[in-house]
């Protein structure tokens, strides 16, 4: 007995001690602090966490992070803590972050609140709020530029008939963000193959790895001979290789779990935006409440092209992608689709976040949906012809 | 049976295990702290193996992960207190019918259900109806949808005795969907499938502290709890049918009626936590606004041995490992999986050190020397 007991003395002294000596160091450098709704597993935020450690590594800053952060109050505590560990700027990636996000940005008016993918920024007129995005649907309508060159080799071949050329979309919610994604997709698709149709189904979840395959077959049973995904597991990409239907992937090259089917993949790159709001800080310069980044910042990536892609398709993509980038070609030009079979003159958006969810912004300009352009979260919401729903997001 | 005592002729295996049928409370509860210290030592080692740190600085970042700093703001340390009541009430929630042998595995389908209620009442009557008013409808819909939802598998096992802890679980992702439905329907912004914040019907905060509230209802619920199981007549009850139904009917105890009362007890505080965890804390609701913790409840219930005060002190040690863990992975940039590891070493150690409460392990050199 009396061992046991001096035995636990001294576990216990040691921990006193090791909670009482250790050093709580201050500097005086720049630190930003990240809040991540997974870890790493995911790769919606594994992409966030690569981002963040190479530009921070790049430009010599001090990050922490807080992972596994729900939507709720604990984002709220995980971003005043950041502010209390010392941060200057404290970033959260996930939507539903954002109300609370905003509620320490009010508390803690000298730190800097930058938030991926959120809406309110614009509208909330905040000095230390800011939202980011990137022109995905460029990154999407070259992706759809690959799938078109590959359907056009397929009817070429005479394994379909042009009108089968169709096309299956599996997304998450129906949401401005989805809905504007499988549109600029299908738009690249048709611009290269015009007899091409799509059928989207939606899962009602960002991550059901069962649910997003069982969509992918759903869709090639029903006769789509191409699939591409707006969700983050690899649900979709695996049925293809099962099904050798080829895919368009998304958040990063599936090349090597799907090396049949895989085409091309987009994904977002938030390295320039973080070091940018970096810059601004280190130099005492505003950062924009809206940030969008595109081609041009090198935010919208493409990957390695797969190796069953249609002949000719680098070239054809390094072609579109100068057109975008020079603006002799937009996503959404209103000439190149229409919705009920008329041509689009005017929109008015659904831009400010109110809880009247009606339009407020005119969104056409000169003869194309101006996207991310009133804020830079996607808000091209537009059912257009030639796409059928399957269903409405759950 | 005093085995020691019997001569034996053959030859005696090095140890044997023997029942104890006294131990002193302060020695079992040496036991048990030496068992968690034992684990928090090789929780230590491994974390030094992962992070390649230091031995030391693994305990102090979960302290402060826990706690906070030193010196800093008293924040985390209000946010550990709100952590533990949360999870307490889920704990004292599920007690009575664990008592009674009725294995709720439903508390957190029944506070989500009551978190939804309460956001309904917010949504829908917010700016209807003065505010004490409006509190008041909030707090009883909370407990009255709990109390639904824990009752519905209560009633499924009195008339039919169907097995409460599949119906139970079920009710859960019920309760899930539901709420999933609802913040999708009612999404702010449109769409997006999530209600960000609700501007009505929060509950009030106490001397600036936004969760001393929920603390304090924690409290009184754990007090009501101690008496209500120990000194009532309904707690006597539900002992009774724990141990044998059969014995209940026969002193005349209506056990259909206990099992569907107790579970009614049971949801309606379960309701309670979704009511402080929605008009309290978060003033939003999503499918993993109690995330999981009415899961961890049940593992506090069974560590606390079904005694409340118990239960108080395996809740903070579970948000304690819970939250240190997690700042320690986040310092040292490792997933989510080292918090699970952390925990589950811990809760290991103190499961397995019950054996060594209830039995004693005696070995061959001691009897001799007994013996001789």
């Amino acid at each position: 007995m009396k061992k046991l007991v001096s035995a636990l003395l001294i576990v216990a002294m040691l921990l006193v001690c090791a909670t009482a000596c250790g050093p709580a160091s201050e500097t005086d450098e720049l630190k930003v602090g990240f809040i991540y709704l997974h870890d790493e597993n995911s790769t919606y935020d594994k992409n966030f966490m690569d981002a963040a450690k190479a530009a921070c590594e790049a430009m010599g800053v001090t990050y922490l992070q807080k992972a596994n952060i729900s939507e709720s109050n604990e984002c709220y505590d995980a971003a005043v803590e950041l502010v209390e560990e010392g941060c200057d700027i404290v970033f959260a990636d996930s939507f539903g972050h954002e109300s609370h996000l905003l509620k320490a940005a009010k508390e803690y008016p000298d730190v800097e609140f930058c938030h991926a993918t959120g809406t309110l920024a614009h509208t909330e007129g905040l000095d230390n709020f800011h939202n980011a995005f990137a022109s995905i649907y460029e990154g999407r309508y070259l992706a759809g530029v690959v799938a078109g060159m590959k359907l056009n080799e397929m009817i070429e071949a005479g394994e379909i008939t042009a009108e089968q050329a169709k096309m299956g979309y599996v997304g998450a919610f129906t949401y401005a963000e989805v809905i504007s994604g499988y549109t600029s997709f299908y738009l690249g698709a048709k611009s290269v193959c015009p007899s091409v149709t799509m059928d989207v189904q939606f899962t009602g979840s960002w991550y059901n790895e069962q649910l997003e395959k069982e969509a992918a077959t759903a869709l090639i049973n029903k006769g789509s001979v191409l699939i591409s995904q707006h969700a983050d597991s690899m649900g979709a990409p695996t049925a293809c290789e099962e099904a050798g239907v080829p895919n368009v992937s998304y958040n990063g090259s599936t090349a090597a779990a799907c090396p049949e089917t895989f085409l091309i993949s987009s994904r977002i790159n938030w390295e320039p935006y973080y070091e940018y709001i970096i810059t601004c800080v280190k130099d005492g310069t505003a950062i924009a409440a809206d940030w969008t980044g595109t081609l041009e910042t090198g935010s919208v990536e493409l990957s390695e092209l797969g190796t069953n892609v249609a002949a000719g398709t680098a070239e054809k993509l390094a072609e579109v992608e100068e057109e975008l980038k020079n603006g002799t070609k937009k996503v959404f030009d209103t000439s190149t689709f229409t919705v009920d079979g008329a041509a689009i003159t005017t929109y008015m958006a659904d831009v400010d976040t109110d809880e009247a969810y009606t339009g407020d912004t005119e969104a056409i300009e000169d003869g194309a949906f101006a996207e991310s352009k009133a804020r830079s979260a996607p808000y091209f919401d537009l059912r257009i012809d030639g796409i059928t729903l399957l269903n409405e997001a759950m | 049976m005093n085995k020691s005592a019997v001569k034996k002729q053959h030859r005696e295996p090095l140890f044997h295990i023997a029942k104890r049928d006294d131990l002193v409370w302060w020695k079992a509860w040496l036991i048990r702290l030496a068992a968690i210290l034992l684990a928090m030592l090789l929780v230590g080692v491994i974390s030094v193996i992962l992070t390649k740190g230091n031995f030391f600085e693994t305990y102090q970042i979960m302290f402060i992960g826990a706690f906070g700093r030193l010196g800093s703001s008293t924040r985390l340390l209000w946010k550990f207190f709100q952590k533990t009541a949360i999870l307490l009430c889920l704990a004292l929630a599920v007690t009575p019918a664990f008592k009674m042998r009725f294995w709720n595995c439903g508390a957190e389908g029944q506070a989500l259900i009551g978190g939804l209620a309460a956001a309904f009442v917010m949504m829908k009557l917010g700016d209807q109806l003065p505010y004490p008013v409006l509190i008041l409808i909030i707090v009883v819909a909370s407990i009255l949808a709990g109390a639904v939802w824990g009752t519905i598998p209560a009633l499924f096992k009195a008339a039919y005795k169907t097995n409460e802890t599949l119906f139970t679980l079920m009710m859960n992702y019920i309760a899930m969907q539901l709420v999933s439905y609802y913040a999708y329907v009612n999404a702010i912004p449109a769409g997006s499938g999530q209600i960000q914040s609700i501007s009505t019907g929060h509950l009030p905060v106490i001397g600036n502290q936004p969760y001393l509230l929920n603390i304090l209802v924690v409290a009184v619920i754990t007090a009501f709890m101690l008496i209500y199981l120990k000194y009532s007549k309904h707690g006597y009850e539900i002992s009774v049918v724990g141990e044998s139904q059969n014995t209940a009917r026969y002193i005349g105890i209506n056990v259909k009626k206990v099992i569907i009362r107790t579970m009614m007890i049971s949801g309606a505080i379960c309701g309670v936590a979704g009511c402080l965890l929605v008009a309290g804390t978060d003033h939003s609701i999503n499918a993993n606004t109690v995330g999981g913790q009415g899961f961890t409840a049940i593992m506090v219930s069974w560590l606390g041995q079904f005694h409340p005060l118990i239960m108080v002190i395996m809740s903070a040690l579970i948000v304690f490992l819970n939250s240190g863990a997690a700042k320690v992975a986040d310092s040292y940039f490792l997933n989510s999986s080292y918090a699970d590891i952390v925990v589950g070493i811990v809760i290991l150690f103190v499961v397995g050190c019950e054996f060594f409460i209830r039995y004693t392990v005696k070995y061959r050199h001691l009897q001799r020397g007994k013996s001789a």
